[in-house]
């Protein structure tokens, strides 16, 4: 595929729509200035075609340019998620179908930290961003255990409830207290021999994703992750390993 | 941009079941007199600490993130020593007549475990008791000082014509939500909310001082409340209408944030009977005492709350939970009432945010809207723009933006939230806020009017649809009703969200109220908004 460009109305015209904000109120000074910034942009031809003082010290623009930039599809690496990003539909009917009961996960922050935000952001039904938490999917029963909660209560309760996940979350640390504490929940569920039946995942914002394997957990989620992209790899990893331990129906091919 | 606009709220243009609202209103009332009982024998850790911050008790202990409020030492401490079945008001004040020192100090003195908290006996109850009953009038006299304060302000810089256009700002530096907050007035807004800081609501505290730290959100502070207040009330002498500011009086600390928001003259609060239950994991019986204070502040100072029905719709169908708005409505209404807020202080909420994709969905939020206005004809309605159907389509979005608005105008809604064409992708930017004062600028200054010459087609789609909404919200009542506020949110009747009266967070600061429990402030309040 050769290299491409913006499409306005005819090929390779290069032509994009920007809008922006300028700290400047002095109108011609900042038409000229949006201009060169379009320029500085890669745009070649800008035209503000709109422009309006926000108070006294803003200038609010909408400019069209031809951009003199090129891509080519081909040199793009597509880096694949190992999960998919399921709608909230496409979650409840997953447990339905695969399941056939709610798909039942356990959350707490365990050891001395207090700060229950990540938690309670991921699972109480308000979400996070716009994002609801898990409480909002019909087909999870969330049992949120909240703060300083023990690794023998956190087991306790998987048990208890047969969970099929369980979320450790790790605001505040200090001397590598959230590795720690993730450390004890994983020897716990080892030691009451329940690991093997839930999905272990791990988060805060000290976490990075590749801690995963070191850690013996199923997954690490770090700063920034949304409530959504834990249901939706809470729900694959759960029915993935559901549909894996089904007694097979027929033979495949 | 903004023309003059004749504002007014569209009452009988609907035929609905009149036998139905009644019976609604009625309902809500045998549903929340448990409430209103649980309110009578409880306290909390959160309303002493209020009644404190009331009678001049402020600051912290230590400094940075270890620094801990002196309201909260003083309550633990008393709590510690003498317990708080009986209030925190008569050991406080037993330790000032003693010798602490004035409130200030003898704050200072029983947080630092200088002075150990009492309960007095004989010539000593009386005096302490006298001492707390005369700073409970100041207090009291304090708050309804907010309202006479803002009437004054109003009477000089003049009013905003409504709708009322409602923006947030949300930084989380206070220094920087100053100049948007003062940039969104020039540009057309009536009313200025600081979202709060992710998490506040869970705190269990009050954090202190200007801030500059908030994630997502400003920390609700007094000081914060107090720069905002200033710098609106400077810009809207500037631009001779006075700028309306909204917090937050939610979460474990409600009737705190609501004695600031009084004592820095704030003018909306949200303040929702449930939400903290519902959405928050907040524990019932704290939300529900803490409720009827927060309210009884602020109807003393003429404060509107703004109640939180557009999260049902945030987490449900719009359509088919549309009946669970109107009935959280009435229950608002009702425990409203019973904490003295007068109609026109109820900014009770509601949403546009039904499917873009269900046929006919601007005349269902249409008859949504309308059926609203009818039930509640002398609350100022806040009405909230569509969140979950914006996609990152800004241009589709802006469209949506304006339908709301058309819907809000022909509707005589009275507070409107503006939505952004940004919404839910980042926090908006200030050319965000800008268009979206243009959008309503344009909708309001083109069709407001309109709202009084509209009539409904008897037997037509609007009106058929708001009757069904009706009707859902009476049987749905009704099933509460009979089996109890509780048991309902219990059995999962609200957002489909189960919550145990001993589950949730914030459970191990409600205390039962003993035979003899005082509390000056709370007395005080109570006779002055009429409350038994």
């Amino acid at each position: 595929m050769p290299a491409i460009k913006p499409y306005g109305d005819s090929t390779d015209d290069g032509l994009v729509q920007v809008s922006f904000t300028l700290p400047i109120g002095e109108p011609e000074r900042a038409r000229q200035s949006a201009l060169k910034f379009a320029e500085s942009m890669g745009l070649q031809r800008a035209q503000v075609q709109h422009m309006k003082a926000m108070g006294p010290d803003f200038t609010f623009f909408v400019v069209y340019g031809a951009s003199i930039h090129t891509v080519d599809p081909d040199d793009i690496e597509i880096d694949e998620r190992d999960f998919p990003e399921l709608t909230s539909q496409e979650i409840n009917r997953m447990i339905r179908e695969t399941l056939k009961r709610q798909l039942v996960v356990v959350g707490a922050c365990t050891g001395t930290d207090a700060h229950t935000v990540g938690l309670d952001a991921i699972l109480s039904m308000k979400g996070y961003a716009g994002d609801k938490g898990l409480e909002y999917f019909g087909e999870m029963r969330v049992l949120n255990l909240g703060s300083q909660v023990t690794p023998e209560e956190v087991v306790t309760v998987v048990r208890d409830e047969q969970a099929d996940a369980v979320l450790i979350s790790q605001v505040v640390t200090q001397r590598d207290a959230h590795i720690v504490h993730l450390e004890q929940v994983r020897d716990a569920l080892e030691a009451a021999g329940l690991r093997d039946r839930v999905v272990l995942i791990g988060g805060g914002p000290r976490f990075s994703a590749e801690q995963a394997a070191e850690l013996g957990y199923d997954r690490i989620f770090g700063r920034a992750t949304k409530p959504s992209d834990v249901a939706s790899y809470l729900t694959w990893a759960v029915t993935e390993r559901a549909k894996a331990h089904e007694p097979e129906a027929a033979p495949a091919s | 941009m903004r023309t003059e606009r004749q504002f007014s709220r569209p009452i009988g243009r609907l035929q609905v079941d009149v036998d139905a609202i009644a019976e609604c209103r009625a309902l809500a009332a045998d549903i929340s007199a448990p409430v209103d009982e649980l309110a009578r024998s409880r306290t909390t850790v959160s309303l002493e600490r209020a009644c404190l911050r009331l009678v001049g008790v402020d600051g912290v202990e230590g400094e940075g993130t270890e620094a801990v409020p002196i309201p909260n030492r003083v309550v633990d401490e008393v709590r510690s020593a003498v317990g708080l079945e009986c209030g925190v008001l008569i050991p406080f004040f037993h330790a000032v007549e003693s010798g602490c020192g004035d409130i200030p100090s003898a704050a200072r003195a029983v947080s630092s475990g200088e002075c150990r908290p009492e309960w007095p006996e004989g010539l000593d109850l009386d005096l302490a008791t006298e001492r707390a009953r005369k700073e409970a009038g100041i207090a009291v006299d304090l708050i309804a000082s907010a309202a006479t304060q803002r009437a004054e302000v109003i009477e000089r810089v003049g009013d905003a014509p409504k709708p009322w256009l409602y923006l947030i700002v949300a930084t989380g530096n206070i220094h920087e939500d100053i100049p948007q907050a003062v940039a969104a007035a020039r540009n057309g807004c009536d009313i200025i909310a600081v979202i709060r800081s992710t998490g506040q609501s869970l705190l269990d505290y009050v954090p202190y001082g200007a801030t500059t730290d908030g994630f997502a959100g400003t920390y609700a502070t007094q000081e914060n409340f107090r720069l905002m207040r200033a710098a609106l009330d400077e810009v809207g002498e500037e631009l001779g209408r006075y700028i309306r500011l909204t917090n937050y009086a939610s979460g474990l600390c409600m009737p705190e944030i609501a004695a600031m928001a009084a004592m820095e003259r704030l003018d909306m609060m949200l303040n929702d009977c449930m939400y903290g239950i519902i959405f928050r994991d907040i524990n019932m019986q704290r939300t529900f005492v803490d409720q009827n204070f927060s309210r009884m502040v602020h109807s003393l100072a003429g404060i509107i709350i703004n109640t939180g029905e557009d999260n049902y719709l945030t987490t449900a169908n719009a359509v088919d939970s549309a009946h669970t708005v109107l009935a959280s409505q009435f229950l608002n209404e009702r425990l409203a009432l019973s904490a003295g807020l007068r109609a026109e202080q109820m900014g009770l909420g509601h949403a546009f945010e039904i499917d873009p994709s269900v046929p006919d969905q601007i005349m269902l939020e249409i008859a949504h809207a309308q059926l609203v206005r009818e039930c509640f004809p002398d609350a100022p309605l806040k009405y909230m723009p569509p969140t979950k159907h914006m996609t990152g389509n800004i241009f589709q979005g802006f469209l949506y933006d304006g339908m709301f608005n058309l819907v809000g105008a022909l509707t005589g809604q009275d507070i409107i939230l503006l939505g952004m064409l940004t919404e839910g992708i980042h926090t908006p930017f200030l050319s965000d806020r800008d268009l979206a004062l243009e959008n309503a600028g344009y909708v309001f200054g083109g069709a407001t009017a309109l709202a009084g010459e509209l009539r409904f087609e008897a037997g037509g789609l609007v009106e058929r649809r708001a009757n069904q909404v009706l009707e859902e919200t009476r049987q749905m009542l009704h099933k509460v009703a009979d089996i109890g506020m509780f048991a309902a949110i219990e059995a999962g009747m609200f957002a489909d969200t189960v919550r145990t009266p001993e589950g949730g967070k914030g459970l191990d600061g409600v205390i039962e109220r003993a035979g003899g429990y005082v509390n000056p402030i709370e007395d005080e309040l109570k006779t002055r908004v009429g409350v038994k």
